[in-house]
């Protein structure tokens, strides 16, 4: 049998402890979708639009910076109200780091996050090196280099986040097959290949969490055993290294963490937590079942 | 040492140009693919039409967020926003008329939710909307063009007797009854369809067609002697002689 990640922490620290965070993040993305649906579904406005842009009780805009930055750069002078929209929802991100949109609001992130543990269950391997992660990049510069060359937002056209979030909140049938695609794609042809290697999103997001205060941090590395299980679970585990084995600070750095705390729930050593770029301070989970433990 | 460290760190940079240029190369190939499909979907289907205020094509679709706050706030469930797999862009609001047209409201609830500006925030007023024009495509179906006097698309119109009036004409095959001829008017006509909705046939006769395809052109070069003359207040060559006009042999 493989060995799966999560299942030593759950045994040490029990299941809820073991997953507190994965679940508080589909807890997350089941209130975002849920509070959109609460209008067609129940009437009740709380958030109109869908994730693209959005008001929040008839009042607050939401916009996504990352599609605001396309219509800017295909030459559209916004109106206030989705820049304004755009400023929050970049600040929020800023803060709190921009791949946190991937692992607590992304509808895509559940569909390849069980591409991934599917694979583990299955044995499937891990293989990867198969695209370059630093496609990403290249096709971030396609979005954004097309929509300036053509004037339209070309990314969307084709942009699977934004055709499944919308299918979800809009009752858009189709989309359900480019979830179907993400998911077998993630499955069968290269691990973890949408999210970590070619989502332009994700990179976008990458970037504005370079400098996001909000970070895990490993104040117990000297614990760790190497299990692996952290690198087994995370979705960019190229980011942990740093962090476990120096020579900076205990502190996960890279903006292409998705502050998802997986690595803090599978970890039997309870080496991680999560805290602030500045002195990798500690915070409690402040969640029930997610009481920490001293050991 | 210090060369074969040397030689190392050239031949990493050596690898490292290689992986950019192919990854230039995979941005440029992706790019190419796209703005492709982009010009596909540009060409958009004359019965999907845009709501009001809607930029022109290529402008809406870098203006539009495909937010559908347009779509939610529309009373009448006129807009929908495309699917993925729809020859309409995806996610960008349109409406087909002949299934629910736009009712013109007054306060125009779809162009003030638009955060974005595709839907231009300068229309404040709907009559001055240009989602389309309507265009009696087939006289040989119109009820109308057959002499009855069915009169629905024009009864229909939010500015009927401006958009469209109904030109009598003689009716040639009873010989003493008149046509009704339904006549769009394009400088007033907002495209809203409701013309295209009520027609009572099975295909309508009249359809809301984009500016494009329902319009003609006269050469920019064009001058109409008459309108040139009221404009010039007399004949624009003075002293002209007014020949009399030649007529076939042997009328008077
Ligand atoms: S990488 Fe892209 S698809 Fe994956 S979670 Fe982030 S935004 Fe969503
Ligand atoms: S380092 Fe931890 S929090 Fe960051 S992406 Fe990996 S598992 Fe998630
Ligand atoms: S004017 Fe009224 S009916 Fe027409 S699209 Fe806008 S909201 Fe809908
Ligand atoms: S409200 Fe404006 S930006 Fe949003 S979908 Fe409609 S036209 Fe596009
Ligand atoms: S589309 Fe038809 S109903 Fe609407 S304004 Fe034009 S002629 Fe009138």
């Amino acid at each position: 049998m493989r060995r799966m990640p999560g299942r030593a922490a759950a045994e040490r620290r029990g299941w809820l402890a073991a997953h507190k965070w994965l679940l508080a993040r589909r807890a997350s993305q089941a209130a975002v979708f849920g509070l959109f649906l609460l209008g067609p579904l129940a009437g009740v406005w709380i958030l109109r639009g869908n994730l693209s842009s959005s008001v929040v009780l008839g009042t607050v805009p939401l916009t996504d910076p990352f599609l605001l930055l396309q219509t800017l750069l295909a030459g559209h002078a916004p109106e206030l109200t989705a820049l304004a929209g755009g400023a929050l929802v970049l600040a929020f991100y800023l803060l709190l780091g921009g791949r946190v949109y991937c692992a607590w609001v992304c509808p895509l992130n559940p569909v390849t996050d069980l591409a991934a543990w599917l694979r583990q269950r299955l044995g499937l391997g891990g293989g990867g090196g198969r695209l370059d992660p630093r496609l990403r990049w290249a096709l971030l510069a396609a979005a954004l280099g097309g929509a300036a060359l053509t004037g339209t937002a070309l990314w969307e056209l084709v942009n699977p986040v934004s055709i499944v979030q919308r299918g979800i909140i809009f009752f858009l049938a189709p989309a359900a097959w480019v979830a179907l695609a993400v998911f077998l794609f993630d499955l069968l042809v290269v691990p973890r290949g949408w999210c970590g290697r070619l989502c332009p999103a994700g990179a976008f997001w990458g970037v504005v969490g370079q400098a996001a205060v909000l970070r895990v941090t490993a104040p117990h590395r000297e614990r760790c055993d190497r299990c692996m299980d952290c690198y087994a679970a995370c979705p960019e585990p190229q980011v942990i290294r740093p962090a476990l084995e120096g020579p900076g600070a205990p502190l996960v750095a890279s903006g292409m963490c998705t502050n998802c705390g997986r690595c803090i729930d599978v970890c039997p050593q309870d080496v991680f937590r999560f805290g602030t770029r500045f002195h990798g301070k500690t915070m409690t989970a402040g969640l029930p079942g997610g009481r920490e433990e001293t050991t | 040492m210090a060369r074969a460290a040397g030689h190392r760190r050239r031949s990493e940079r050596r690898r490292f140009l290689k992986e950019l240029a192919r990854l230039a190369a995979v941005a440029g190939l992706a790019g190419l693919g796209l703005a492709g499909h982009g010009r596909a979907v540009q060409a958009r289907p004359a019965q999907a039409l845009r709501p009001p205020g809607a930029l022109p094509e290529r402008a809406f679709l870098g203006a539009c967020l495909r937010c559908g706050l347009c779509v939610r706030a529309c009373p009448y469930d006129t807009l929908r926003l495309a699917t993925a797999t729809g020859p309409v862009a995806p996610g960008t609001p349109y409406f087909i008329a002949r299934e629910v047209p736009c009712e013109m409201c007054e306060d125009i609830p779809c162009v003030a939710a638009c955060p974005s500006g595709a839907l231009d925030p300068g229309l404040r007023d709907i009559d001055k909307a240009r989602m389309g024009v309507a265009v009696l495509v087939d006289q040989e179906s119109c009820l109308n063009w057959r002499g009855l006097r069915c009169d629905v698309c024009y009864r229909v119109c939010p500015l009927i007797d401006e958009a469209i009036t109904l030109e009598p004409q003689h009716n040639r095959r009873t010989g003493r009854h008149a046509i009704f001829a339904p006549t769009v008017h394009a400088d007033r006509c907002t495209g809203c369809g409701k013309c295209e909705h009520a027609c009572v046939l099975e295909e309508a006769a009249i359809k809301v067609l984009p500016e494009r395809l329902a319009r003609g052109r006269l050469g920019r070069h064009y001058r109409l002697g008459w309108e040139e003359k009221a404009k010039a207040g007399g004949p624009l060559v003075p002293g002209l002689i007014d020949l009399p006009d030649r007529v076939p042999g042997g009328m008077p």
